[in-house]
């Protein structure tokens, strides 16, 4: 029966000689190398979910009344937006388990790609011939933090509400574009014109979507086409690759994989509550609450935010660059031109311009490995530092002396870190070299 | 009773009993390598993949009932136990069940040759031209003007070229407080220790402009700046409710209990923790914010009801390049 489809699957599309290819195409197996993968179911459930949502939300900031199922929020004027999302979590049948899904989704799909980036920048895998994959990856995670960011204000609850006014206040916040910008984006003073609702969603359901899975698919082509990277061991060289084939080998375990994140993820979904928003109520211009917190993906921002000094830079009365500016705006940049320039920086200082099949362990390259350290450990300081209102609250600290050590630590910390990284590394490659000697003289004896 | 008895011999015949190979016709060289079967190992994926059909199946049934009590997280259950039975099952075919194999392939290395002649290619197919630096100029010149041309439309977007809007508010001189119920707020109500949120009367409550803040401090603690004399009558200030940092409402009201050891009143925004001193003009005490609070001047109308004496201090809400102190419109 196989042997009757394949004939005639070739002989319409003469496809035979790449899929024979395809099947026997060789994945190195290390258990790091599934992380990317983890990021690709996470988006295909969160287009699955996604696509039921928009069955049942309405992009609309027309108001309405509430004569829902949920008592406390009886007869308060809300938008047609969120009273949408309430129905899709109180109402519809299933809704909360597919929104709580697509919210958790979003939540395990950043972080993938974050652990993902991670093992890529500390193994060395984004050197020649592999630096296009890595920047197409670093677009993404970008894409991914800006569609998670517009899908969570798309519901219209006070939380994201607050979100939003924060959004605009950056936006607003760039040198000399910054008002024009916002009011093109918002078509209006903030809240915005009508129209901004709809073009959030066209947004979070079409314009990134479509984005993200056309690099996803040139990142997987360019990583098929340059094939996968391996450890250094006795069997591998840089010249060929050695690994189980798609298929019989690798195909059980990939779809095993895919059906663990999405069993992981629905039971997230069904099991632990995420973003109840009919509790946050819905978003006024007049109203805030305390202890908001922004999905974990933004905590670096909100962090960096809280941290910068209060300050505008000013001529006279003119205000020139207003204060969300450096934590909004110049701090991601930083991080962002960092991740983007990196692979450039190294190739510029090391001089090295060869192929790259074999990965580098960390300790391998210690300039690297330590800077990267320093680098990941400043960006979680300024991350924690966004949570110093709930350590404030959980734990009785206070919250200005918390700000105030902050301030400081984000810069003391990874300085020392850099140095005991490079240290460490350097450490680790002594005590093997040693030990290579040490073999040698045994063998000789 | 027998029926049920033959049922059963068939189930376990179906599970227990294994199919015959069949010849494959002529031995040929294989190209996966023969693995002695692993009969236990089929017998978990067998057990697994029914267990999922089970699951799913109960999803479908949770569903079907009406108003069942934590419906959602027994959804979420079946589904995903569903799917963690078909994901065991897979890992069992993969690490029990498949041959196992280990393949080497060439890395794919640089084509020069190929490189080179599609430069070659290029370079020849432009050889008819004799003013290419100019051809390059113009096309450039095309290129970015239709360029501009394609994203001109996109300035209907929003009010772009006249940012004045912005610090557009509905108060003027004589507006009156109303409160979330649109009552008018009367100065006698107005208490100490704690905050009011006022609008504007018979004005768009949804706009940064509007909302205010409105608290009761003792005169003699005022230290208001200059010119702002006769701003907050019988102690009563009222703040735009807009934070200057990031556009968040100035929700918290922080009051001391015990004045000698506890810090001074301030008005807090929750979502970066900027904090202003209402008694003196809205200044920042802490927090991330550059330009104070703009404060409202306040006025008692007839019956004792608030009203505005005028606009804000300075521009409400977030700054932007270019805007300036003390300037609403």
């Amino acid at each position: 029966m196989i042997r009757g489809l394949v004939h005639r699957l070739d002989e319409r599309t003469a496809s035979s000689p790449f899929l024979k290819k395809a099947l026997r195409y060789v994945f190195p197996d290390h258990w790091s190398f599934l992380l990317g993968e983890v990021a690709l179911y996470a988006f295909i459930v969160l287009v699955a979910t996604g696509i039921y949502l928009t069955f049942f939300f309405v992009p609309s900031t027309n108001v309405v009344v509430y004569h829902g199922e949920y008592a406390p929020l009886q007869g308060q004027e809300m938008t047609e937006a969120y009273r949408s999302v309430l129905d899709i979590s109180l109402r519809v049948k299933a809704g909360l388990l597919i929104r709580q899904t697509h919210h958790w989704a979003a939540n395990v799909f950043v972080a993938a790609i974050v652990i993902h980036m991670i093992r890529i920048f500390f193994t060395g895998a984004f050197r020649k011939p592999r630096e296009l994959t890595y920047l197409i990856g670093v677009l993404m995670l970008f894409l991914a933090l800006l569609e998670g960011y517009v899908g969570y204000s798309l519901a219209d609850d006070l939380l994201s509400g607050m979100g939003l006014a924060i959004g605009y206040s950056v936006a607003l916040s760039l040198p000399f574009i910054g008002a024009n910008l916002a009011l093109l984006i918002w078509g209006a003073p903030f809240p915005g014109d009508p129209s901004f609702w709809p073009r959030m969603y066209i947004a979070h359901v079409l314009i990134f979507p479509v984005l993200i899975g056309t690099l996803l698919t040139a990142h997987l082509v360019l990583v098929a086409s340059r094939h996968h990277t391996q450890f250094r061991e006795r069997w591998t060289t840089e010249r060929r690759v050695r690994g189980t084939p798609m298929f019989p080998g690798q195909a059980p375990r990939s779809l095993g994989l895919m059906a663990a994140v999405a069993a992981l993820l629905f039971l997230l979904g069904g099991l632990v509550q995420i973003n109840p928003i009919w509790l946050w109520g819905p978003y006024h211009v007049s109203d805030a609450t305390n202890g908001a917190q922004p999905d974990w993906y933004l905590g670096w921002l909100i962090g960096a935010l809280r941290l910068t000094p209060g300050f505008d830079v000013t001529i006279g009365d003119y205000t020139l660059v207003p204060n969300p500016f450096w934590g909004g705006v110049l701090f991601p940049l930083i991080v962002f031109f960092f991740l983007v320039s990196w692979p450039f920086l190294e190739r510029r200082v090391t001089g090295d311009r060869a192929f790259h099949n074999l990965l580098d362990r960390p300790r391998d390259a210690p300039w690297r490995t330590a800077i990267g350290a320093a680098f990941v450990t400043w960006v979680f300081l300024v991350f924690l530092a966004g949570a110093a209102d709930r350590a404030s609250v959980f734990f009785g600290l206070s919250y200005t002396a918390q700000i105030w050590a902050f301030r400081v630590l984000i810069w003391v910390i990874p300085i020392l870190v850099l140095f005991a990284t490079k240290r460490a590394c350097d450490e680790l490659l002594r005590i093997e070299r040693a030990e290579t000697v040490r073999h040698a003289a045994e063998a000789e004896t | 009773m027998s029926r049920a008895r033959d049922w059963f011999v068939s189930a376990a015949v179906l599970v227990l009993g294994r199919g015959k190979k069949r010849p494959r016709g002529p031995e040929r060289e294989r190209i996966v390598p023969l693995e002695p079967p692993s009969p236990r190992a089929e017998l978990a994926v067998v057990g697994l993949l029914f267990a999922a059909a089970l699951f799913a199946v109960a999803f479908i049934v949770v569903y079907a009932l009406d108003r069942l009590p934590h419906q959602t997280q027994l959804l979420g259950v079946a589904l995903g136990l569903s799917l963690a039975c078909l994901a065991a099952a897979f890992i069992v075919v993969a690490k029990r069940l498949v041959p196992e194999e280990q393949l080497e392939e060439d890395y794919t290395v640089a084509h020069p040759a190929a490189s080179d002649e599609i430069a070659q290619l290029v370079d020849e197919s432009s050889d008819r031209l004799t003013r290419k630096r100019l051809i390059v100029v113009a096309a450039g010149a095309a290129g970015s003007a239709l360029g501009l041309a394609a994203i001109t439309p996109a300035l209907s977007l929003g009010p772009a070229l006249d940012p004045s809007v912005l610090r557009r508010t509905p108060w003027e001189a004589g507006r009156r407080l109303v409160d979330q119920r649109g009552r008018p707020l009367r100065a006698d109500d107005i208490e100490f220790k704690t905050f009011y949120t006022a609008f504007p009367e018979r004005a768009d409550r949804e706009e940064m402009g509007a909302p205010l803040v409105v608290v009761r401090l003792d005169p003699a603690a005022l230290a208001l700046p200059q010119g702002r004399d006769g701003w907050a009558p019988a102690g009563i200030l009222a703040y735009s409710k807009i934070c200057t940092h990031a556009g968040c409402a100035v929700a918290l009201f922080r009051t001391p209990l015990f004045p000698p050891a506890e810090p001074k009143p301030a008005l807090v925004c929750p979502c970066h923790y900027s904090t202003f001193d209402p008694a003196a003009g809205g200044a920042v005490l802490f927090g991330p914010a550059g330009r104070p609070l703009p404060q409202l001047p306040l006025r008692i109308g007839y019956g004792g009801v608030l009203e505005a004496a005028g606009n804000f201090s300075g521009p409400v809400g977030p700054a932007w390049w270019g805007v300036r102190m003390g300037e609403a419109t």
